[in-house]
């Protein structure tokens, strides 16, 4: 198999999965605050904020990611005008491009992320015994003090196996960045099929193994912490 | 449970029918139908479309064999070591198109195709001894032409395809039949951008992957910014919006989308750069790649390339270019 396209300067691979960790590091972050308030709010008393997150839980993940990320840049960006970064005329163009591209990516990641992480907190919610709520209420916690105390603390422990698999999804799911023209690794693909179509078998090879590097580790890691964390019953 | 029978009784009954209809022993089969028949209604009606269907096969199987009996020259002289040339002979082909480039190749909401492309395409079938009826346009999206030939899923390929050397390796080029520049494309009112060289600064827009737009920041405006989309529709929708400055790729195609919305946005028309568009088949097809370069000659010759050029991007008032040599 012919792999001399690994030494062409058209081939950023390196600098393509960086931004395939990048997407992933923010998008993370992001949607588990998120995904947590969402959590949240479905458990809470008000009935409000729960119909809230169910409505957007239930919409939310039920659209393509495609379409959540041309979404982000066709409705958000261009057509209602949402500015996520300062253009200075006739500065650095590109890094203004990029930097937009990149932060209306994260943000589309993050809130078609946080449904998945919160429907994942809510199952972990749910396998803290009722007991523990009533206790913690009859001591005069308030519902803040009782989630934030007693329920998510064990909640997260009991999920972190789950949100491994949502976590492997995202990493995987970047590729859709491409959409809106944020360089990473599945622009490999496209490129290598523009410029390279005999070598094409190569650099699926390189960049499933490129994604193999990535999101093994993450799942074996996740997976022993979630043994260790596990709340015995 | 009672409705599983019902379909399993009417499956078996259907293929013993067509199983019957192969074989042509007519007497045992019209026993299974019948009982078939009685157990479920929705029997008959399978078993009369399998009978219809199979029928309407041999038939059309009965007059290709006495089409190709009747055999066009062309298809005849070298098919025997031709793929193309022997699936001509048969009288169908499969053929790659794009469905999402208006003039040059496009599914009409109503099914049927149009387009500069489809007319090179329907010439070329003819000329290989297949008719308008006999052609089965496929989209081949560019990420997928290779693979498409290289499958076998289509027999030629007509959308846009620019000859390339590493594209070479993979297939074979038949033409070129069109010789499109590289140009620009911006809202109507644009008065600051002339070229390709006075693009500094500015926001230029193309498709995930493809040459056109880094070849201007490689060769003429180091600080132009590229923004990629899947698609250059998705491009010309972000510069209508002005979220872009300008999208580029071969003039042919951005005259499609300027006709799409007159007034608003047009072709600078510095068309800089050779794109020559030719027709990709198997690899090795040395007999097919001469046939379809003689009907490419022999379409420029009798006035249809002209003809077909001017019905399809002419609109877009694209000037109609003299034709390219095919074979060279």
């Amino acid at each position: 198999m012919d792999f001399s396209f690994l030494s062409d300067p058209r081939y950023d691979i390196l600098g393509a999965f960086w931004m395939t960790i990048q997407l992933t590091f923010f998008s993370a972050i992001g949607a588990l605050v998120l995904g947590t308030v969402l959590a949240a709010m479905r458990v809470s008393p008000v009935p409000v904020l729960r119909g809230f997150a169910t409505v957007y839980v239930n919409i939310v993940r039920n659209i393509p990611l495609t379409v959540v990320i041309i979404m982000m840049y066709f409705v958000l960006f261009s057509q209602l005008g949402l500015r996520v970064a300062e253009r200075t005329p006739g500065v650095n163009p590109q890094g203004y491009l990029d930097t937009t591209n990149f932060r209306l990516a994260v943000i589309g990641f993050i809130l078609y992320t946080a449904t998945f992480v919160a429907e994942a907190i809510r199952s972990g919610i749910n396998t803290v015994p009722p007991g523990q709520a009533e206790a913690a209420r009859a001591i005069g916690l308030r519902f803040t003090q009782v989630l934030g105390l007693i329920i998510l603390p064990q909640a997260f422990r009991a999920v972190i196996a789950p949100l491994a698999s949502v976590l492997i999804a995202l990493i995987k799911n970047t590729t859709i960045a491409s959409a809106i023209g944020v360089a990473e690794a599945s622009v490999i693909i496209v490129t290598g099929i523009e410029f390279n179509p005999d070598q094409i078998t190569a650099i699926f090879l390189v960049v499933a193994l490129g994604f193999i590097v990535l999101t093994l580790p993450t799942g074996l890691l996740l997976g022993a912490l979630a043994k260790k964390m596990a709340v015995k019953r | 449970m009672k409705y599983r029978t019902k379909a399993g009784l009417a499956g078996v009954a259907a293929l013993a029918l067509l199983l019957s209809a192969c074989g042509g022993n007519s007497g045992s089969a019209g026993g299974v139908i019948a009982s078939g028949t009685a157990a479920a209604g929705s029997a008959t009606s399978a078993a009369g479309s399998a009978v219809s269907s199979a029928t309407s096969a041999a038939s059309s199987a009965a007059s290709s064999a006495t089409g190709s009996a009747g055999g066009s020259a062309t298809g005849s002289a070298a098919a025997g070591d031709s793929a193309l040339l022997t699936k001509a002979e048969g009288g169908s082909l499969i053929v790659g198109i794009k469905y999402d480039q208006p003039g040059l190749g496009l599914k009409n909401p109503d099914g049927s195709f149009s387009g500069f492309d489809v007319e090179v395409a329907k010439y070329v079938a003819e000329k290989l001894g297949v008719p308008e009826s006999g052609i089965e346009f496929k989209e081949s999206k560019s990420a997928e032409r290779e693979n498409l030939i290289d499958r076998g899923e289509v027999d030629y390929i007509v959308a846009t395809y620019s000859i390339t050397d590493a594209r070479k390796e993979k297939v074979n080029f038949a033409g070129p039949y069109f010789v499109a520049h590289q140009d620009l494309l911006v809202k109507a009112d644009n008065a600051d951008i002339t070229g390709p060289d006075s693009l500094d600064g500015k926001i230029l827009c193309s498709v995930t992957g493809s040459t056109p737009a880094q070849k201007v920041k490689d060769n003429y405006s180091a600080t132009v910014a590229l923004q990629e989309f899947g698609t250059y529709t998705e491009c010309v929708e972000a510069l209508r919006t002005g979220v872009v400055d300008a999208v580029t790729t071969d003039d042919v195609i951005l005259a499609g989308y300027a006709a799409q919305y007159p007034g608003e946005l047009k072709l600078v028309g510095s068309g800089f750069s050779d794109e020559n568009y030719g027709i990709g088949l198997a690899k090795g097809d040395d007999a097919g790649t001469t046939a379809i370069n003689d009907a490419i000659q022999a379409m420029i010759d009798d006035g249809s390339w002209a003809a077909a050029l001017e019905s399809t991007v002419g609109p877009s008032g694209y000037t109609i270019p003299t034709p390219p040599t095919p074979g060279s």
